[in-house]
């Protein structure tokens, strides 16, 4: 358990390596990568460097989450 | 540059330029027509808009409630559904038709509500913006190997911490990284922006990386 917070806190500190778009640009981008997502296309090709995002701020990837999670209950309810 | 070439300044990507209007969806051709128009149908519109709007931000509440009464919930649910209406109303001409319109709205919802959650929970507390946790692992009791292992890389970056990072820098690491401040209340404490804070963010971590990977 230690261990694994240690692990999260060395993850926190040093964030993604790759090259990764900032905040305002994961917002402009999250409709189109979350409905190729939710296609199951590459939406990690379309836009690159927002999945790097998601990994190092976790409120982006709260709010990815969420949409994702609400347009697969659209999906889910034919709307 | 072409339509769909990510730039990169300073290590991070802006955003793709919009490739032009995509071919909409007929439910989001009519629901941005209609938000287009005047009169009735654009009262109607709106009213059909929030309703799905507060859809999303109850949605997310209901996600994030981190100790909200029935009562909170439902008035940040309806602030967050106000507020993301004058947004999605404001940018309207933004939309590229690359999602359903829907889709596009509900990004305005859900943001607008998880902001106020996390603000909400942190309304009444002092900013850490010291590290809390950090400086115990400069000592702690021997565990096993593995462990000492990940310690002792903390312990370096502990250091380069003070050595590298502007003062700026270190506030802004600490209190996201170490003391888990929600970015959106820091930024609203330092009168800055959620993008400034996380390009700050962005910029300590490569210093870090880049000194970790010249010292290991």
């Amino acid at each position: 358990m230690e261990d694994q917070n240690t692990n999260e806190l060395l993850g926190r500190l040093l964030g993604p390596s790759g090259p990764e778009i900032g905040c305002d640009a994961c917002f402009e981008e999250l409709d189109r990568y979350v409905e190729l997502e939710s296609a199951g296309r590459d939406a990690d090709a379309a836009v690159p460097g927002l999945r790097a995002h998601l990994d190092g701020c976790p409120a982006c990837r709260e709010e990815h989450e969420s949409l994702l999670a609400l347009v697969s209950e659209d999906q889910g309810s034919g709307s | 540059m072409s339509a769909t070439t990510a730039t990169v300044r300073g290590g991070m990507r802006t955003s793709p330029v919009a490739p032009g209007r995509a071919a909409l969806d007929p439910e989001s051709q009519e629901l941005l027509q209609a938000l287009k128009s005047s009169g009735r149908a654009y009262d109607e519109a709106c009213v059909r808009l929030h309703e799905l709007l507060l859809r999303a931000a109850r949605f997310e509440v209901a996600r994030r409630r981190r100790g909200l009464t029935g009562a909170e919930a439902d008035m940040i649910a309806t602030e967050a559904a106000d507020d993301a209406l004058l947004a999605v109303l404001r940018r309207l001409d933004d939309f590229r038709g690359l999602s359903k319109f829907t889709t596009w709205a509900y990004k305005f919802a859900l943001y607008e509500a998880a902001v106020k959650v996390r603000k909400h929970a942190w309304r009444d507390r002092e900013l850490p913006l010291e590290p809390e946790t950090l400086g115990l692992l400069h000592g702690g009791t021997p565990g096993p190997e593995e462990d000492m292992e990940m310690r002792e890389r903390l312990g370096k970056i502990a250091a380069a911490m003070d050595d590298v990072l502007t003062p700026h820098q270190r506030r802004v690491l600490v209190a996201l990284a170490v003391n888990g401040v929600p970015i959106d209340v820091l930024a609203e404490r330092l009168s800055t922006t959620r993008g400034a804070l996380y390009k700050t963010l962005h910029d300590a971590r490569v210093k870090l990386r880049a000194h970790m990977e010249e010292t290991t």
